[in-house]
């Protein structure tokens, strides 16, 4: 079965400083988000069970070194990795890095089953793989905490976490899955892991080699802040049964006790 | 006309969106229309067209049953075609979340997700989401001539909403799902509503074992509080998943949050921002919990929380 693993870089968000209300990036290292390496890992874990080839696929976004972390994927198990780079796509919005993707899936020809993280660490939109699924006119499966290939009936089986009940869904490959962080535990790879995934194919396409132009903006962000908080901040001081003694009364003095 | 169509599978949300759709396309000169769809949508569509709707579309056709995404997706686009929609608002459940990109790919539209604040802003639409995982809000604008929000429940109230009568009309829509349903079971666990609760106890890392949790259940029965997590702390299994708060749980607004044990990371305390009062005890003085609290207990929660039971015995 070809698996195709579409993967976001992400700034590492315990590193995002905020300076006056906005969030600082700059030289902020990315990473892989963590729903994309469950994403990778159930990819991994499918192909130990059914056979078949896992890509990574990678959109750069403005991430100059997403050839370069995108190695950690294929140190994870990926077989092959493509990263997406343009300057057109340095700030792309969802339908953009929807189109961008569905474009490389059917250039690499080869993909019987596409996953995706349900969300991305930084924004969590969740819209892109559903977007995919529509540009490729596929089923899709979102928020698989189990999928599992029935190959030779040609569907993949998933258990879906909804708001309040577990639902279990078959549709026919090709199909988009999107997957929750309880699906699996991903792997730390090791050193020998590290090492092979320097000699595993890695290729860096344009908009140009996709045959795609540049996308009309369908979105424009106004402004992005942190939000002004006003509190109190008054800390208690002595024993615990000092400290006790204030915070109840106090919670009696705001209404919230003894009403 | 043109119209603003709102539509969710959970009837309250579908609720609030009439109501709060009501206030923005008045403001934007368009109508208001409802969608429901699935068997038995039919009671829900009477109840739409009473809370506000101009006109509720409904279909009950067998596709729709499970509100399957390609399906709903699909039925969405063409109603939006037939009541000239160009804004559509959809309820930000689960399901809603997965349905609104596929359909404003459909629709060749801009989509903004978990909108958590929508106003009306010289003619066009400004939807408020978290950003960088809850620490800064961004207020983004749709670009194209339909655009599709979908909308967090609870962003909108129905109070002092206006009962109309609003007509119901059925369209044949073409639709079908290649998702098949093969089963569904509820989630295992005691399920708590935590939107509601007016007092949340949030614990977190600070517990070193799952059976010292009693302390903190012992403080909310004292406080008459319900319970509250990390998202740490469900992935550890320690508490079920509809205890988590915060970006992938629940957004809450009590008026009291008090975290024990919890260092204030912006994933879980964006879903107490709303709270009237925010306390914390932890033992590290400079924990991050402490910056966005009125009240700190700087001590260690084994000691701490002992002490506040006892003292909760003479209130």
């Amino acid at each position: 079965m070809d698996i195709v693993v579409c993967v976001k870089t992400n700034p590492d968000l315990q590193m995002v400083r905020i300076k006056d209300r906005e969030a600082v990036t700059e030289a902020v290292p990315y990473k892989i988000g963590d729903l994309e390496k469950n994403a990778l890992q159930a990819a991994v874990d499918l192909r130990a069970a059914v056979g078949g080839k896992v890509v990574a696929l990678c959109l750069a976004e403005g991430n100059r070194k997403a050839a370069e972390d995108i190695k950690v994927a294929l140190a994870m198990g990926a077989d092959e990795a493509v990263v997406i780079d343009d300057p057109a796509l340095a700030a792309p919005d969802q339908a953009a890095v929807a189109a961008a993707l569905a474009a490389a899936v059917k250039k690499l020809d080869a993909c019987d089953l596409l996953l995706f993280g349900e969300g991305s660490t930084d924004n969590y939109t969740g819209q892109v793989g559903p977007r995919v699924a529509e540009l490729l006119g596929l089923p899709q499966i979102s928020y698989a905490r189990k999928v599992e290939a029935a190959a030779e009936r040609g569907v993949v089986r998933c258990v879906r976490s909804m708001d309040d009940m577990l639902e279990t869904v078959e549709a026919p490959l090709p199909a988009v899955v999107t997957v929750v962080s309880e699906i699996n535990e991903p792997t730390i790879p090791g050193l020998m892991q590290i090492m092979k995934a320097k000699s595993k194919p890695l290729q860096v396409w344009s908009l140009a080699d996709l045959g795609s132009e540049g996308p009309a903006p369908v979105r424009e962000v106004v402004s992005n802040l942190a939000e002004e908080q006003d509190r109190k901040h008054i800390l208690f001081e002595g024993s615990a049964a000092e400290q006790a003694d204030a915070f109840v009364d106090a919670l009696i003095r705001e209404g919230v006790l003894g009403r | 006309m043109a119209a603003l169509l709102v539509y969710s599978e959970k009837i309250d949300t579908a609720r609030e969106l009439v109501a709060g759709g009501k206030q923005l396309a008045a403001a934007l000169g368009l109508g208001v229309s409802a969608v429901a769809l699935g068997p038995g949508a039919g009671a829900a569509a009477s109840e739409l067209a009473a809370a506000g709707a101009d006109t509720v579309y409904v279909s009950e056709d067998a596709a729709f049953e499970g509100w399957p995404a390609d399906a709903v997706a699909a039925g969405l686009a063409q109603v939006a075609d037939i009541a000239g929609a160009t804004v559509v608002l959809v309820g930000s459940t689960r399901r809603g979340k997965e349905t609104a990109p596929r359909l404003a790919q459909k629709l060749g539209a801009g989509c903004v997700s978990d909108v958590n604040g929508l106003i009306a802003e010289d003619g066009d639409l400004v939807a408020a989401r978290y950003a960088f995982g809850g620490a800064t809000t961004a207020r983004e604008k749709v670009a194209t001539p339909v655009k599709v929000f979908a909308v967090m429940p609870k962003t909108f109230s129905v109070e002092g909403a206006i009962a109309g009568a609003g007509t119901v009309e059925t369209p044949t829509l073409d639709v079908k799902s290649s998702v098949r349903v093969v089963d569904r079971r509820a989630k295992e666990g005691d399920h708590v509503n935590l939107d509601a609760a007016p007092l949340i106890v949030g614990v977190g890392r600070g517990f070193n074992a799952r059976e010292d949790l009693a302390l903190g259940d012992e403080l909310a029965g004292a406080l008459g509080a319900v319970v509250g997590c990390t998202k740490s702390l469900a992935d550890f299994e320690w508490l079920g998943e509809d205890r988590i708060i915060g970006l992938s749980g629940a957004k809450t607004a009590p008026d009291l949050y008090l975290g024990v044990g919890v260092s204030g990371q912006i994933q879980h305390t964006v879903g107490v921002a709303g709270a009237k009062l925010i306390a914390a005890v932890n033992k590290d003085k400079e924990a991050p919990i402490f910056a966005m609290a009125d009240y700190g207990l700087v001590g260690d929660l084994y000691e701490v929380l002992p002490a506040l039971v006892e003292r909760l015995k003479n209130v």
